[in-house]
């Protein structure tokens, strides 16, 4: 690999010497800290302390009012012993993620290779594809979707213009109300796609050129060259994706109005966190939920990077 | 290796397409399938538009263009607002939030880069690794004691909630986006102004900023753009309908619009899309280099 592409100049090195910085340390400790000062802070008041903070509240029983009361492993014993709209939560988040994440990449992986084989007009196309990425979680948007799927909405009034009766409430069904939301994040691929054309540019031209001489078609080519080239940027547009799921709200708060039916159907994790906190009040077991979001994001990620170590493929390496 | 995989800055351009070696029929199909996943994404928007001229009685039918129906009823009453405040009253606010929330990102985001690419300060690799930590953390485990806290302090219905946590830079994104800009400037630049005796301070202001435009633009357009969208801070911290932001006087829009008033709720979505529209059409360039680098999603 490093022997068939032409190396560019490396940037030339300046590092002062080790005595110049020695001067320079404690100059430098002082000039750190005061440009890390608003940093500093932030994650001392809003960042870490919070999760620390909301790590004890979740050992409480809190209500805003009075003072926190020390009740142990109680929230937790009750959301995996008893509370089943817990699990209605977490089972609408980890379906939408399961669904819509593979979606969006399979689209916006399609449309970025199909887009880098020197389509004319490829700014437009870009431009056109990333629009939705920026309003879809507007409630703006939310809105729309509300009447795009409602009974007597736009989907059903086309669908009466193609012959196909239906007053089908598509938010309205506990079967269908989760699939609108997944539609509606599928819908908002570019940002994806974007990220995937910036990838395939990186690709080396000499490698597609190598492997038609030796005679491999389309497909070939693509599963065996820009899939494996592309890894680490699947892998990034993955992991960011899943993040962005697991606390996904707006949408399903405008759709439901806040209430995330029908029947729980699109009672996100954030929702029920939202309303055990913020309409129940009960901050201890609010709290609770988000320490296990954390515990939980934290685990799909680990289990990505460990995955990753198996598909994902680093140029460097060979 | 290590040479090819460093990121050029913004602006420079990587490798031409591949070059094309598809037939004209078959480019012809190509076209036509990207036009129509264009067309079938955009037609809920365009129904939107068309929708919010629309008189209330002809509200679903799916065609786009209003026609007959066609009438500004939509946008004088939604324009009335909510509760005896009108709605640019919302607009001003969420333009206000915005700007404020720009200028506490660029000042915090910038200066908290500059010390990470920078400065070398005892415990920077920690600082950093936290940082990047921070990336991933899901905002829900600190909405609890951050409300709490807030409470505490008397800053419910103000937008204090708002601008106080991106001054004191928890946008981990926007640092992270800018300590690789300024990464990609060439150390020489300041090396020289240290050697005349310039002041980190000084060269911040003086030689990083100056050269760090296109960062800057991408940091104040994405602020811009999520802080007009965001819908889960006023959703917390405002209950005075006179400080609502738009997203919020959206919502309460849609309890107080009987089933029947549906014209005013599109017209005023119409109206709270534009900004974010106009800020994208005029920075475009600039925000698709910025996603392609970082992977910000708008």
């Amino acid at each position: 690999m490093a022997t068939d592409t032409i190396q560019r100049p490396r940037a030339r090195r300046t590092t002062p010497s080790p005595r110049a910085r020695r001067r320079a340390g404690s100059r430098n400790n002082l000039a750190g800290l005061m440009f890390m000062t608003p940093w500093l802070l932030g994650f001392v008041f809003i960042v870490g302390g919070p999760v620390l903070a909301s790590l004890y509240l979740s050992f409480t029983d809190y209500s805003l009012l009075g003072s926190p009361e020390w009740i142990g492993w109680d929230n937790y014993v009750l959301m995996f012993t008893t509370d089943d709209r817990f699990f209605a939560s977490l089972k609408v988040t980890v379906t939408y993620l399961l669904v819509s994440v593979p979606l969006v990449q399979v689209f916006a992986l399609a449309l970025a290779t199909i887009l880098n084989r020197g389509v004319r007009g490829l700014p437009i196309y870009r431009t056109v594809y990333y629009i939705p990425s920026l309003i879809g979680g507007s409630v703006a948007i939310a809105i729309l979707w509300r009447f795009v799927f409602a009974g007597d909405g736009l989907l059903n009034g086309i669908l009466g213009v193609v012959g196909v009766d239906t007053s089908t409430s598509w938010i309205g069904e506990p079967d269908s109300a989760l699939y609108t939301l997944v539609i509606l994040n599928v819908w908002q691929f570019g940002a994806a796609m974007i990220i995937y054309l910036a990838g395939l540019r990186q690709v080396p031209n000499e490698l597609y050129e190598a492997a038609t001489i030796d005679g491999a078609g389309t497909m070939r080519r693509f599963w065996s060259i820009t899939l494996p080239m592309l890894s680490p940027v699947i892998l990034f547009n993955v992991l960011m994706n899943m993040v962005g799921a697991f606390q996904a709200f707006n949408s399903a708060y405008i759709i439901s109005n806040g209430t995330g039916g029908p029947a729980d159907s699109t009672l996100f994790y954030t929702l029920y966190l939202y309303q055990r906190g913020f309409v129940d009040f009960d901050m201890g077991y609010a709290s609770a939920l988000g320490w296990f979001l954390l515990v939980v994001v934290g685990l799909a990620a680990l289990a990505l990077f460990r995955l990753s170590r198996r598909f994902v493929f680093y140029a460097e390496e060979s | 290796m290590t040479s090819l995989t460093t990121r050029a800055p913004a602006g420079t351009r990587g490798r031409a397409h591949t070059k094309p070696h598809t037939t004209p029929p078959r480019l012809f199909l190509v076209h036509l399938g990207l036009i129509a996943v264009g067309v079938v994404m955009f037609y809920p928007l365009a129904w939107m538009f068309g929708a919010s001229f629309r008189d209330d009685s002809q509200i679903n039918d799916p065609g786009l263009w209003p026609g007959d129906a066609f009438t500004l009823s939509g946008y004088q009453t939604g324009l009335d607002g909510l509760s005896g405040v009108p709605f640019w009253r919302f607009i001003a606010n969420s333009l206000l939030v915005s700007a404020l929330c720009v200028g506490a990102n660029l000042i915090a985001c910038t200066l908290t880069a500059y010390a990470f690419a920078r400065i070398d300060f005892r415990f920077k690799k920690v600082c950093f690794a936290v940082m990047l930590g921070t990336l991933m953390l899901p905002h829900h485990v600190l909405l609890i004691p951050q409300y709490i806290l807030f409470r505490q302090v008397g800053w419910l219905d103000t937008y204090l909630p708002f601008v106080v946590p991106k001054l004191l830079a928890t946008d981990a994104f926007f640092i992270f986006l800018l300590v690789q800009f300024f990464r990609a400037i060439p150390r020489e630049l300041d090396e020289a102004a240290q050697v005349d005796g310039c002041s980190h301070f000084r060269i911040f202001t003086r030689i990083i900023l100056p050269l760090s435009k296109p960062a800057l633009a991408t940091t104040a357009i994405f602020t811009f753009i999520y802080s007009w969208n965001d819908f889960f801070t006023p959703l917390l911290y405002l209950a005075d309908t006179e400080l609502y932001t738009v997203p919020l006087a959206l919502r309460a829009f849609i309890d107080t619009t009987s089933g029947s008033a549906f014209g005013a709720l599109f017209a005023m979505s119409v109206l709270s899309l534009l900004p974010v529209l106009g800020v994208f059409i005029a920075f475009q360039k600039l925000l698709v280099e910025g996603i392609a680098t970082t992977g910000l999603k708008g």
